[in-house]
C-alpha cells in the first residue's frame, strides 16, 4: 500500500505507532481477561473493535501487511459478534487473546525489522476465519470481500456519505485517499465517489496545505452506519460527516450488470437519493463524549495527555534537581546577612523556595504512574499458568492506583511475574490436595500496593501450602549454605535468596531452574528496596517488597555527627529527643533508650561509620527515631542542623555503593553529604553487637 | 589550577604524558586521561574505606571519589594544604581524582625512548607501570592507571551480604 518513499518519511512516526499499538493490545487484552468466559457487552465489544480497529488503520498507512491482515480478520470477528451474526463462545476469548499475542509479535516484528514466520500468522487467521462460520470470510487486502449471498448476513443497504474534511486535515496527517480506499473495501461492488471544491481560493492566498474539498460518496454495503462511521473514527467529528441510509438493497447487487452504476462526473448523489426514497433521513451518531465510560473512553483520555519521550521528563527532574541546589545555596547566602537591611531579599527567597518545591513536586508527578499498569498483566498471566498446572486460582489485586515511579515500574514488573509464578508453582496446591487440607478447591492469589508512609509496599499473597521449612533447611544443608535447626523461620525463609537454591522437586518451565528468588532479591535491592516473607505452614505466603516512592529526590534531616554531615531521610523519622541520662539503659548488654514506655535499641552512628569526635554520651547527642518497617530504633547524632530536600546522587557512578547510605547527595555549600539508610544501619548494628 | 588543555599539543608519533611528583619521585600518566587538575578541597570522608581514599567530592554536581596516590603507592607524605593538587582523570569510563604533591609538566615521549619497568621491589606493583623513560636526566616512571585501579575496591564493590 505505500512505497518505500513514503516508509521513508514516515519511519520516524512508526515509534509513535509501534507504542499506541502497545497500548490498544494491552487495553485490549485487559478487556478480554476481565470477562473471565462471560459474554462481552456492547460497549466492551465495541472497545476491543477500536483497538484492533485503530492497529488496523496505523498498520496500513505503514504498509505493515501481516499487521493489516491479523487485525482486519480479528476486527471482522468482533463485528460479527458485534452484530449478533455469530454467537459468543467462551473458547472465542482465548482465540482473541491468542489473536492479540500475534498482533503484539507482529508489531515487535516490524519493530525490530524481522518480519515473523508466516506458519504462525496463517495459522491464527486460519482460526479467526473458522470462528467466522465460514472460510470465506474477507481477507484483508483483497478490495472486494467475497461474501456469499447466502442468510445470515445482515441485508446490504445503499448509504451515501458527504465529508467535508476540516481545512487543517491534512496538517494532522490524514490521507483522504487512505478513507476512501478503506471504504471501497467496505463497498459491494458499487462505490462512487465524487470531490466537490467547497470555495476555490485566490490564487495569491491558496494554501496547497489547506483541505477545501468537499467528499460525496456513495455505496453499497452490508456494513451498519456504525461501521461507517468508525472508517472515519479519526478524520472527522460527527458534525462534518453525514451518513444517510437511502435505501435497503434486497438482492446483492455483486456482479450485477444491472445495478446501477453512477457516473462519477454525474449529477450530485442528492438526486438519486430523492428517487430512491430516504429511509431513515438522518443517523446522527452520538457525540462520543456520551459513551465515554468504562474502558472504551479512549478518545475522551487521549485528549487531556501528550506523549513525552522518558528522556525529556529525567533531563526535566535533572534539572530542578540542579535548581534545588542551587536555590538551598541562596537560601544558605541569604541567612547569614542583616535580616534588617535585606529583608526584601529574604523574602524573595523564601518565595523561591516555595516555588522551587512546588515545582519539584509536579515534576516529580509527571514520573508517577499508577501501578496498575504492571498489576494488568498479572491476570492472564495466572489464568495461563493456572490452566497449564492444572490448578484452579482466583486472582486479585488491589491498590491498583498507587503511584509508583515510572522507572521502578518499569524494573518491579519482572521480578513480580517470578514471584507470582513462584506462588502458583510451588505455593498454591493442586485441588485435590487443597481439599484434603480442608480449603476450597480454588486457591486465591493477590497482588496488593500500598503507600506506607515514604515507601511503597507490593505484597503477593497466597493462601497456598506455605513454606516448608525442613525442606528448605534440608536443601540449604545439601547446597552446602550456612544453616542450622536453630535459626529463626525469618533467618530460614532468608536462605531461598541465596542465589542456586531452588527446592522445586522437579525443574519446570514455570520456575525451579534455581535462578529465582536471588535474582529477585538483586532486583529489587537494585531499586533501594526489600524483600520481607512471612509463611504459615498450610496458611499460605506472603512475600512483601517496599521500594521508595521515587529515586530522584528525598526530604532530608541534615545532622551533624563529629565533623561529618549527612542526610536522615524524612519517610523514616518518628521524631528526634535528647533523653535524660536515666532513661538509657542497658538491656541484655546491649544499649536502649526507654521512650514513653518502649525500649528502643541505641543506634551510634559514629561508631558505625568510624567518626572521631563526636558526642558519645546520649543525653548530651540527640536521638533521632527511626521507624524501620515495623522496628523502632534510635539513631545518636550530635546535632540537628535543618530540614532540605536533597537530590540523590549516584556513589555508584564513580566509586561504589557504601553501606548504610542510599546514595549521596550536594549540601548548600557544595560539599557531598551522604544520605543514610535505616536498614542497612540497622544491618550494621546488629552484626557489630 | 586551570583546567588543562591538551588540544594545544602536537606530536602524534609520541604519546603524551603529564609528569607529577610524588615525593621525590617524578611519575608520568596519559594525559588523554586527564580531565582537569584542580585543587584539594571540600573532601567528603566515606566509612570503611582504606587510607589512600580520601573520600568524595562534588564536582559540579558529579560525584568524584578522590584517591591520594601518594597513600596508595606509599611514596612521599601525605600532607594537605593550599598547594595540594587534584588531577581528575577518566579511568575505565569513571571520574576519578587523584591526589598528588605537583604537577610539574606536559612531555612527549616517543614510544622508542619507553623502557620496560624493571623489578623495583616496591610498593608499586611492576604490573601497574607501562614503563620508565627519562626525561632531562632525570627519571619518569609512567603509571598504567587502569591496571593501578581497576585492581583496587575503589571500583569494585565489596561483596556484602545482608
Amino acid at each position: 500500500m505505500t512505497t518505500g518513499q513514503e516508509n521513508i518519511d514516515l519511519g520516524r512516526f512508526s515509534g509513535v505507532f509501534f507504542e499506541e499499538c502497545g497500548e490498544h493490545l494491552q487495553q485490549m487484552e485487559e478487556i478480554l481477561v476481565g470477562l473471565r468466559d462471560r459474554e462481552p457487552d456492547q460497549e466492551e465489544l465495541n472497545a476491543i473493535f477500536r483497538a484492533a480497529h485503530s492497529i488496523k488503520g496505523g498498520a496500513g498507512i505503514f504498509g505493515f501487511e501481516l499487521l493489516m491482515q491479523v487485525s482486519h480478520e480479528m476486527e471482522s470477528l468482533l463485528d460479527s459478534l458485534r452484530n449478533r451474526e455469530i454467537p459468543f463462545l467462551p473458547g472465542l476469548i482465548d482465540l482473541l487473546l491468542e489473536a492479540g499475542d500475534l498482533l503484539a509479535l507482529l508489531v515487535e516484528g516490524y519493530r525490530a525489522g524481522e518480519p515473523v514466520a508466516c506458519e504462525t500468522v496463517d495459522q491464527v487467521r486460519a482460526k479467526l476465519r473458522r470462528s467466522l462460520g465460514h472460510d470465506s470470510a474477507p481477507v484483508a487486502g483483497e478490495v472486494a470481500p467475497e461474501v456469499s449471498a447466502g442468510s445470515g448476513h445482515p441485508p446490504l443497504a445503499r448509504y451515501q456519505i458527504t465529508f467535508t474534511p476540516p481545512p487543517d486535515t491534512f496538517s494532522r496527517g490524514i490521507r483522504i485517499d487512505g478513507l476512501l480506499r478503506e471504504l471501497a473495501e467496505l463497498a459491494h461492488g458499487e462505490f462512487d465517489c465524487r470531490a466537490e471544491l467547497m470555495e476555490l481560493p485566490e490564487l495569491a492566498s491558496f494554501d496547497a496545505e489547506s483541505c477545501i474539498t468537499r467528499w460525496h460518496c456513495t455505496l453499497v454495503t452490508t456494513a451498519s452506519c456504525d461501521d461507517l462511521y468508525d472508517v472515519f473514527m479519526f478524520a472527522a467529528d460527527h458534525d462534518q460527516l453525514t451518513i444517510r441510509k437511502l435505501a435497503a438493497v434486497e438482492a446483492p447487487v455483486r456482479n450485477d450488470p444491472t445495478a446501477p452504476k453512477l457516473p462519477s462526473s454525474g449529477p450530485p448523489p442528492e438526486s438519486p437519493a430523492q428517487g430512491l426514497g430516504v429511509q431513515s433521513t438522518s443517523v446522527q451518531r452520538p457525540a462520543r463524549g456520551d459513551t465515554a465510560a468504562g474502558p472504551g473512553r479512549r478518545a475522551a483520555d487521549s485528549e487531556g495527555s501528550i506523549r513525552v519521550n522518558v528522556a525529556k521528563v529525567d533531563q526535566l527532574v535533572n534539572q530542578v534537581g540542579e535548581l534545588l541546589i542551587t536555590q538551598a545555596m541562596l537560601t544558605q547566602l541569604s541567612a547569614a546577612l542583616d535580616p534588617v537591611a535585606n529583608e526584601a531579599l529574604q523574602r524573595c527567597v523564601a518565595q523561591l523556595e516555595k516555588n522551587t518545591r512546588d515545582l519539584q513536586g509536579s515534576v516529580m508527578s509527571i514520573r508517577l504512574v499508577p501501578i496498575g499498569i504492571v498489576f494488568s498483566r498479572f491476570p492472564r498471566m495466572v489464568r495461563e499458568l493456572a490452566a497449564k498446572l492444572g490448578k484452579s486460582v482466583q486472582f486479585k489485586s488491589s491498590g491498583d492506583s498507587t503511584e509508583l515511579d515510572k522507572g521502578l515500574i518499569e524494573k518491579i514488573a519482572d521480578p513480580l511475574s517470578h514471584l507470582v509464578r513462584n506462588s502458583l508453582d510451588h505455593g498454591l496446591e493442586a485441588p485435590e490436595a487443597r481439599l484434603s487440607g480442608g480449603k476450597t478447591a480454588s486457591g486465591t492469589l493477590e497482588l496488593a500496593a500500598s503507600q506506607q508512609g515514604g515507601r511503597i509496599v507490593i505484597e503477593v499473597i497466597d493462601d497456598g501450602a506455605g513454606l516448608d521449612r525442613g525442606k528448605i533447611l534440608a536443601k540449604a544443608a545439601e547446597r552446602g549454605l550456612p544453616c542450622s535447626e536453630a535459626l529463626s523461620d525469618e533467618e530460614v525463609w532468608q536462605l531461598i535468596f541465596l542465589p542456586g537454591f531452588s527446592t522445586a522437586e522437579a525443574v519446570t518451565d514455570i520456575s525451579g531452574r534455581g535462578v529465582g528468588m536471588d535474582v529477585v532479591l538483586k532486583n529489587v535491592q537494585a531499586l533501594g528496596g526489600r524483600v520481607q516473607i512471612t509463611s504459615q505452614a498450610g496458611h499460605g505466603t506472603r512475600v512483601s517488597i517496599s521500594l521508595p516512592l521515587t529515586l530522584a529526590i528525598v526530604e532530608g534531616l541534615a545532622v551533624e555527627v563529629g565533623q561529618e554531615r549527612f542526610i536522615v531521610p524524612l519517610n523514616v523519622i518518628v521524631e528526634s529527643l535528647q533523653p535524660k541520662a536515666e532513661q538509657v539503659q542497658s538491656v541484655n548488654g546491649k544499649e536502649v533508650v526507654r521512650v514513653r514506655g518502649e525500649y528502643l535499641p541505641i543506634l551510634r552512628l559514629y561508631r558505625l561509620f568510624g567518626i572521631e569526635g563526636a558526642q558519645q554520651a546520649p543525653h548530651r547527642g540527640i536521638l533521632v527515631l527511626l521507624e524501620l518497617e515495623g522496628e523502632r530504633v534510635a539513631l545518636l547524632v550530635d546535632a540537628l542542623l535543618d530540614e532540605q530536600q536533597v537530590v540523590v546522587k549516584s556513589l555508584e557512578a564513580n566509586f561504589r555503593k557504601v553501606e548504610g547510605t542510599a546514595g549521596a547527595t550536594i549540601l548548600g555549600d557544595g560539599r557531598v553529604a551522604l544520605i543514610l539508610e535505616g536498614g542497612e544501619l540497622l544491618q550494621m548494628h546488629k552484626r557489630n553487637s | 589550577m586551570q583546567p588543562h588543555n591538551n588540544s594545544s599539543l602536537a606530536g602524534n608519533a609520541a604519546s603524551q604524558y603529564l609528569s607529577f611528583t610524588l615525593g621525590q619521585e617524578n611519575y608520568g600518566i596519559d594525559i588523554l586521561a586527564v580531565q582537569e587538575i584542580r585543587g584539594y578541597d571540600g573532601v567528603t570522608r566515606i566509612a570503611h574505606t582504606p587510607d589512600y581514599i580520601r573520600g568524595v567530592i562534588n564536582l559540579r554536581g558529579v560525584i568524584v571519589p578522590i584517591v591520594d596516590l601518594r597513600l596508595r603507592l606509599a611514596v612521599g607524605e601525605a600532607s594537605y594544604h593550599e598547594f595540594t593538587v587534584v588531577i581528575v582523570l577518566n579511568v575505565l569510563g569513571k571520574v576519578i581524582g587523584v591526589v598528588v604533591d605537583g604537577v610539574s609538566d606536559v612531555v612527549a615521549l616517543p614510544a622508542g625512548e619507553v623502557q620496560p619497568a624493571p623489578e623495583l621491589g616496591s610498593a608499586v606493583d611492576t604490573r601497574c607501570l607501562t614503563g620508565i623513560a627519562t626525561v632531562n636526566g632525570q627519571m619518569l616512571i609512567l603509571l598504567d592507571l587502569e591496571r593501578l585501579l581497576e585492581t583496587d575496591e575503589l571500583l569494585v564493590a565489596k561483596a556484602t551480604r545482608h
